[in-house]
């Protein structure tokens, strides 16, 4: 029963990430950093992009990248949902952390100027 | 009578009723995930802080001005540098996956062929990041010492030199320790220890910790260099 089990999730993992899934996971990322350097050196400097709205989109795009390593790469997506959820749901606590520290942060600068 | 039996029996087959493991991970593996976890707290205090610094200053120096240097050009080159860093250890991440992906194969002379390259990736990240470390100190920054005028022309606290070396040499430190790891286990695969033991695990947790570096950089780079 138990080496049936192994056997198994081996066997899920070769399912997972063939040599073609890799590389193509790789070009998405270079294409996004590739679009990062765009916004920072073109777009933002000639004035096509607000700085506001640049560093939402270098936000976006960071997540973005941070999904196709930790999915792929990191293969989380092909485990369990029991383990996707456990490594996902702490992560919330640390949205709650990054608003509550700009808030704080900003009010720090209010009472300075 | 004989379908509540059944049906209890369904019950019992459950992956959260015992006798085997729900997220279906070896051990180690699973627990290289909560190790990560609990370093992504870390990493994101860190960034956090940084983060709640910034917005607490008035001004901020501009990445474009402090980060337009690679070897050979002194300035009028911004992110050239950290773009040649990114891409490494992106690259070195490939080919980390592909080891695993080798490994899965039991392809062990393949394994050490990913593994050598990854561990040169690693190298190369490190050899760059002292170049730049090694240039900043030279303009003047260190912790304490920050020689970059503000965006608005006024004199900038330390803060940022201070979290710059801080989080960068906290990353640097990991991916350090990484190297280290991946010499290690490309010793053990090409001493044979895993083709002895069947399986090609310990490739993928250290696989793991890799790819977390790499994703603790692509972070890095957005806060430091880019925002």
């Amino acid at each position: 029963m138990s080496d049936n089990h192994t056997a198994e999730a081996h066997h899920d993992d070769h399912a997972g990430m063939t040599k073609k899934k890799i590389w193509s996971v790789f070009w998405v990322l270079l294409g996004i950093t590739a679009i990062e350097f765009l916004i920072a050196l073109v777009l933002i400097p000639k004035g096509i992009l607000g700085h506001g709205f640049g560093n939402v989109l270098y936000i976006a795009l960071t997540l973005l990248k941070a999904f196709y390593i930790v999915a792929y790469f990191m293969h989380l997506k092909f485990e369990k949902v029991g383990l996707i959820y456990s490594i996902l749901i702490p992560t919330m606590f640390i949205i709650f952390f990054v608003i509550w520290m700009l808030y704080e942060g900003n009010y720090w600068m209010h009472i300075r100027l | 009578m004989t379908t509540n039996t059944s049906q209890l029996d369904e019950i019992k087959s459950t992956p959260w009723n015992g006798g085997r493991s729900p997220f279906n991970v070896e051990y180690g593996k699973m627990m290289m995930w909560f190790f990560l976890l609990s370093d992504a707290f870390t990493f994101s205090a860190l960034l956090i802080a940084y983060g709640a610094l910034r917005f607490s200053s008035t001004s901020w120096p501009d990445p474009d001005v402090v980060f337009q240097s690679a070897p050979g050009i002194a300035h009028g080159a911004p992110l050239v540098f950290v773009g040649i860093m990114t891409f490494i250890l992106i690259m070195s991440s490939v080919t980390m996956v592909l080891a695993v992906e080798a490994g899965h194969r039991k392809a062990k002379a393949e394994v050490a062929k990913w593994m050598v390259w990854t561990v040169i990736g690693g190298l190369a990240f490190l050899g760059c990041q002292a170049w730049e470390w090694t240039h900043l100190h030279h303009e003047g920054a260190w912790w304490g010492h920050n020689p970059f005028l503000n965006e608005d022309g006024t004199v900038a606290s330390t803060n940022f030199t201070n979290l710059f070396f801080t989080i960068t040499g906290f990353h640097g430190f990991h991916v350090f320790s990484g190297v280290v790891i991946n010499i290690i286990i490309l010793i053990n695969v090409l001493g044979g220890t895993y083709e002895r033991r069947g399986h090609y695990d310990m490739v993928e947790k250290v696989g793991l910790y890799w790819h977390f570096v790499d994703l603790v950089w692509v972070f890095v780079f957005t806060f430091f260099y880019l925002v």
